[in-house]
């Protein structure tokens, strides 16, 4: 717990003295007077990060339980091609899947008359649904992964508690199994939305302007370079920060003893 | 392996209203091992039967084969009348059925098995909002008067994992009433339990008994079983060796084994 009276203490004093300089440092002998013209830029940006990171750790998440499930009871027909995906996921690099699955089925696509048709098409042509689909199969793969411990890893008591009551399986699974799974797994989701706030920064290579190609374009305008970079810094890290603050939230909803 | 009856076809011959709980050549093998090789018994409402044995000797298989937590080879298991559509391997055949009939038994683990994610009073009320439809408000007041009674009024909004042992099992104990179940059963209540924590349940269990309700109780506990029971049996590598009045089956064993285990345990 961090109190008043823990920080008051010599070399913390001595340690936020010297961060304090740093920024102080930053703020005066560094250029900043590009801000206001790429501030809305900028603030685009941010709020694109943050959405792809939202729409993406949701859907991949939702994606995750169904693969979680599988590989940890699932009968060998769902379990094999659920281990299988996790697997390629995580055994090849995300900016690959990206530029497979913009490339490669983005180019595949107009040569159909009927997509290029359809009502979809116009959203098709966009880098985004690439980008949001890329990042939504990774999350996917690594958190199925991760889920399939979270479920095997709930106490066969539990389970069977909620059986010898004639619980319904899917009330079973829903009121019981998953809750449980998925407050063993907190600790590692944090961590891997930390991760993949991380990996945003790779759509931009498919032309999304989100917070790291805004600091690009910032560097390409202007020929700044550092001021940018170490803004953009600042950006990711306040997000992480407020992701892994509330991740512990929702780990503190059930007290565990000894904390 | 016996043939397995699969029908839902009651004996109205055996079933008196008054019988909560027949088990009729009953098996069970885990792969080679025949845990269970024939055991017949029957509860009627009210009584409370327990069932003692040495470690392995199939008492906790027996008790969950009753609600099918173990699917047992073969046998019939009926319950206040109803007999349990079995398939030839033995599981139920009804999900509906066993969902509906495991709902009025009361279990209570020698592990507790309270949901951890869940306080106590959340533990209590579980089952009955969300498996058996009772209203939140309904199930909340009911609940709250069941750890009144088993002494955790005051622990209702706690987890778990911040209880000793013994208020742990009573509070599996109320999650197990709180269904107003047809036959409690209870698989060594106390067995995971410190000495000192012993008594505080054994409180518990005994008052249920006091009020004549329907209970299976598989223990270590002899002195206990002795003094709650109406009937006792004696079970030994998966057979009845004996069984009768806690009086007879303590007081005056007949079978050589059974008068060996109660030496051994005394």
């Amino acid at each position: 717990m961090i109190t008043l009276r823990s920080l008051l203490v010599p070399h913390r004093i001595a340690m936020m003295a010297v961060f304090a300089a740093l920024v102080l440092w930053c703020a005066y002998a560094l250029r900043w007077d590009w801000i206001p013209k790429y501030a809305p830029l900028a603030a685009e940006g941010i709020w694109r990060t943050i959405w792809i990171l939202a729409v993406t750790s949701v859907l991949g998440f939702l994606l995750a339980i169904p693969l979680g499930l599988a590989q940890a009871i699932g009968p060998w027909y769902l379990a094999a091609p659920a281990r299988t995906f996790c697997t390629i996921i995580r055994g090849t690099p995300l900016l690959l899947q990206i530029w497979l699955l913009y490339y490669g089925l983005g180019s595949l696509f107009p040569q159909y008359p009927w997509i290029r048709e359809s009502e979809l098409w116009p959203y098709l042509r966009q880098a985004w649904p690439y980008a949001v689909l890329a990042l939504t199969l990774s999350y996917a793969g690594y958190e199925g992964e991760v889920m399939r411990g979270a479920f095997s890893g709930v106490a066969r008591g539990q389970i069977e508690a909620a059986q010898a009551f004639g619980m319904p399986r899917f009330t079973m699974f829903r009121r019981i199994w998953l809750p449980q799974a998925i407050q063993n797994a907190l600790p590692t989701l944090g961590g891997e939305t930390i991760l993949q706030l991380k990996a945003t920064p790779l759509v931009a290579t498919i032309a999304i302007v989100e917070s790291y190609a805004v600091a690009s374009r910032v560097r390409q305008d202007t020929f700044i370079v550092y001021e940018p970079l170490l803004l953009l810094a600042v950006v990711y890290m306040v997000i992480a920060g407020i992701l892994a603050y509330g991740f512990r939230k929702l780990e503190q909803r059930v007290p565990v003893k000894g904390h | 392996m016996t043939e397995a009856i699969a029908t839902d076809r009651n004996d109205p011959a055996a079933a008196s209203a008054e019988e909560a709980i027949r088990v009729e050549d009953l098996h069970k093998s885990f792969g080679n091992l025949e845990v269970l090789k024939g055991v017949n018994m029957s509860a009627k409402k009210g009584d409370v039967v327990a069932i003692i044995g040495g470690s392995g000797s199939g008492k906790s298989t027996m008790l969950r084969c009753i609600n099918f937590l173990e699917t047992p080879t073969s046998g019939r298991i009926v319950i206040g009348g109803e007999e349990i559509a079995m398939r030839a391997d033995g599981s139920p055949a009804s999900r509906k059925q066993i969902e509906r009939v495991r709902s009025r038994l009361g279990m209570v683990f020698q592990a507790f098995n309270l949901w951890t994610h869940r306080t106590l009073i959340e533990n209590v009320t579980e089952v009955p909002v969300h498996v058996l439809g009772v209203p939140k408000a309904e199930a909340h007041d009911r609940a709250m008067a069941l750890l009144e009674r088993v002494g955790l009024a005051e622990k209702a909004a706690t987890y778990p994992a911040f209880l000793s042992g013994g208020q742990q099992q009573r509070a599996a104990i109320a999650r197990a009433l709180a269904i107003d179940p047809s036959v409690m059963l209870f698989d060594e209540p106390t067995s995971a339990l410190d000495p000192e924590l012993v008594g505080e349940v054994l409180t518990v269990i005994r008052d249920l008994a006091a009020e004549g309700r329907t209970m299976l109780l598989v223990t270590h506990e002899m002195k206990f079983a002795r003094e709650v029971s109406d009937h006792v049996i004696y079970l030994f590598e998966g057979r009845i060796e004996e069984q009768g009045p806690p009086e007879a089956v303590f007081g005056a064993p007949k079978s050589e084994r059974l008068k060996q285990f109660l030496k051994s345990v005394a």
